[in-house]
């Protein structure tokens, strides 16, 4: 059993075997290399020319030349996205979208993981009767397109009196989270063997003790894939954000596209921009800070799971 | 005196497949009773029903006296060994002894009491502070069965728990196991395909097949009069050797081996007076060669087909009357294969099995 945390951290060999490592700049390497260079250059371009842009005046973006860097750099347009730009009948800016986002996100985040997490325990340790028929209806849900189901949540929300309201969106998230965030859960539980579960039970663990002493810290890598999964589909969530919110409560992808895509006045492509960016600024973050442990989970869960 | 476990018209189905069949088992007062068969005769099955991690289709189960057919793993006085230790990996020693006493809320003094107590008996007081990681497979399984004395429960379960050791480590935990059995007097029933530790550690034996008990009985029982074929066939390494023949004359009974008559006369028959197609089977340590051969009141000449030479002894594989005879000679004695060898053996320590049903004769 202690075998699951002592595969996390393999030690490296003390004395390092196999052939000798290849030349540098040998024929494979440059072909393999000059390949990832490309592909790289290929997707920062675009992040290039908007960093570049969001730095400009207009006027110098009315020059044309989007490649070059600013002349004369200005942080004009980033305070106008986030404070004072207008969408519809507000003109406070991205930060009300921002701070939206984060309403939505973090409870929607914390519900889904949390329900999943002992759905996914209670499907693969407790095999309760029946629980291979809910969890098919489960991932069936899973294949429904989510246009289908859009009209009978909207009236479904309105009879409960959450339509409008961040509440309903974050039950909506929490629902249509669930499939893909139990099946994670479930076979992550299932590659936990089950001679540690029935020492529990022996040891007069009922099901929350199990789950909260034994299982919840063996997860700790699946969580984290989890809350990587979850944080960044929701942040990036238009559908479900313009559909069940109000103007006031519209979340910032929301807002992003009411900025970029207003048809009165002058476009303001610097602003434009760094909108832009600034709404990308939070799974970016997710990404650099997990990106290790993210792999280690998923891996960890396709080679168990 | 009331049975420690007694087990009453056990029945378990997996849909449609039956593990254990109408089981019947009563295990006295500090006995110790191994549940011995091959991979799916339902012997582990029976212990996690014992345990109460799984719930029987029918009959039941008590401990004590208690009916604990459908009480909760945890109130039915048993700790339980598993196989591959099933150490909890993010606590400490200390932490998977102290779990089941923490959920029973047990005062923090008889916690402390109770840990130093079994950690002396298992000597694993150094380990107390490491993880699970940092320990070898032979210091898991202690602490493992530390975590059961913990508990001071009726019954220790154990279920293989020597299976994922190394051989010599498997020996040393054997005879710790049993020292342990003689220290604590404790009802142990205990699960294992490995008909050695069976032998050593049992007072009585239960060997299973398909979901039913095929011989309860001690270990010197199953092994000398085995109560049918499959227990014959199942004890011993290498196993038995069996002639397709027929008893006849029940006056003075008699079977016919290569033409020769072996006569029955010091045989013990379960069932005197029997005659007709049967089994007979003679464990290879039985057949004696050289000047005991000549001393034997039965008497064959074999050739070696093949010779294992292990050390202490050499096993023989030959064949007499289209049968495969394998036995054993000292280690010290040249066998060549083709050699021609003198054996003998005692027909009293045979054992005879009719063909309808494979019951012992």
């Amino acid at each position: 059993m202690a075998d699951v945390t002592a595969n996390m951290q393999r030690p490296s060999p003390a004395h390092a075997s196999g052939p000798k490592p290849r030349r540098a700049f040998s024929r494979n390497n440059i072909v393999i290399y000059g390949i990832l260079v490309v592909l790289a250059v290929y997707y920062l371009l675009p992040f290039y020319v908007m960093l570049m842009t969001s730095l400009k005046g207009l006027p110098e973006i009315r020059m044309g030349s989007i490649f070059a860097p600013p002349m004369e750099i200005t942080f004009e347009p980033w305070v106008k996205a986030w404070s004072t730009v207008c969408t519809g009948l507000n003109c406070d800016g991205l930060s009300r979208g921002f701070w939206n986002s984060i309403k939505i996100t973090v409870p929607s985040v914390f519900f889904s993981i949390a329900v999943a997490s002992v759905n996914g325990y209670a499907l693969s340790m407790w095999r309760f009767k029946g629980a291979n028929v809910f969890f098919t209806i489960l991932i069936i849900g899973a294949f429904i397109p989510y246009q289908v189901m859009i009209y009978p949540i909207v009236i479904l929300l309105r009879e409960i009196g959450l339509y409008g309201d961040l509440g309903g969106l974050v039950l909506v998230h929490t629902i249509f989270g669930m499939p893909i965030l139990t099946l994670l859960f479930r076979n992550y539980f299932s590659s936990v063997p089950e001679e540690l579960f029935k020492a529990a039970r022996v040891d007069g663990a009922r099901f929350w003790t199990i789950y909260l002493k034994i299982m919840l810290p063996m997860a700790v890598p699946i969580f984290v894939v989890a809350v990587i999964l979850q944080t960044t589909a929701i942040w990036n969530d238009f559908l479900f954000g313009v559909i069940f919110t109000r103007p006031d409560n519209y979340p910032m992808t929301v807002q992003l596209n009411n900025i970029v895509n207003s048809v009165t006045g002058v476009k303001e492509y610097n602003v434009n921009m760094a909108a832009t960016l600034l709404s990308g600024v939070v799974p970016l973050t997710i990404y650099f800070l997990s990106g290790k442990l993210f792999v280690r989970g998923i891996a960890a869960g396709a080679v168990k799971g | 005196m009331q049975p420690s476990v007694s087990i009453q018209n056990l029945k378990l189905d997996f849909g449609s497949v039956s593990v254990l069949r109408d089981l019947n088992l009563d295990i006295g007062q500090g006995e110790f009773l191994v549940l011995l068969g091959s991979s799916g005769c339902g012997k582990s099955t029976l212990l996690n029903c014992i345990a109460g991690l799984l719930e029987p289709t029918e009959g039941s189960i008590h401990i004590k006296g208690q009916n604990v057919t459908w009480a909760e793993p945890s109130d039915r006085g048993i700790g339980m060994v598993f196989q591959s230790y099933a150490l909890y990996p993010q606590m400490t020693v200390e932490g998977n002894l102290t779990f089941g006493l923490k959920n029973a809320k047990m005062p923090k003094d008889e916690i402390a009491r109770r840990v130093a107590r079994a950690a002396e008996v298992l000597q694993i007081e150094p380990l107390l502070k490491r993880q699970p990681a940092a320990l070898s497979g032979g210091q898991r399984q202690r602490v493992a069965i530390g975590r059961a004395l913990v508990r001071d429960v009726d019954v220790f379960l154990f279920d293989e728990p020597l299976s994922n050791l190394d051989a010599k480590l498997r020996a040393d935990l054997r005879v710790e196991i049993k020292r342990l059995h003689q220290t604590l007097e404790n009802t142990m029933i205990y699960v294992t395909h490995d008909q050695v530790e069976a032998m050593t550690l049992a007072d009585r034996i239960a060997i299973m097949k398909g979901g039913v008990v095929m011989q309860l009985d001690t270990p010197s029982v199953i092994y000398n009069k085995p109560a049918n074929k499959y227990v014959a066939d199942f004890i011993g390494s290498p196993s038995m050797n069996f002639f397709d023949t027929r008893l006849a004359n029940p006056q003075s009974p008699k079977v016919v081996i290569a033409g020769k008559d072996v006569s029955l006369s010091g045989y013990e028959f379960t069932r005197p007076g029997f005659s007709g197609d049967v089994w007979f089977g003679i464990r290879p340590e039985h057949i004696v060669t050289g000047e005991a051969a000549d001393a034997a009141p039965t008497q064959f000449e074999v050739r070696a087909e093949l010779v294992e030479p292990m050390g202490a002894e050499t096993l023989v594989w030959s064949s007499l009357a289209g049968t495969s005879l394998r036995f054993r000679v000292d280690g010290q004695m040249p066998v060549a294969d083709g050699d021609l060898i003198r054996v003998g053996f005692d027909p009293a320590r045979a054992s005879i099995f009719d063909k309808a049903e494979e019951l012992r004769v």
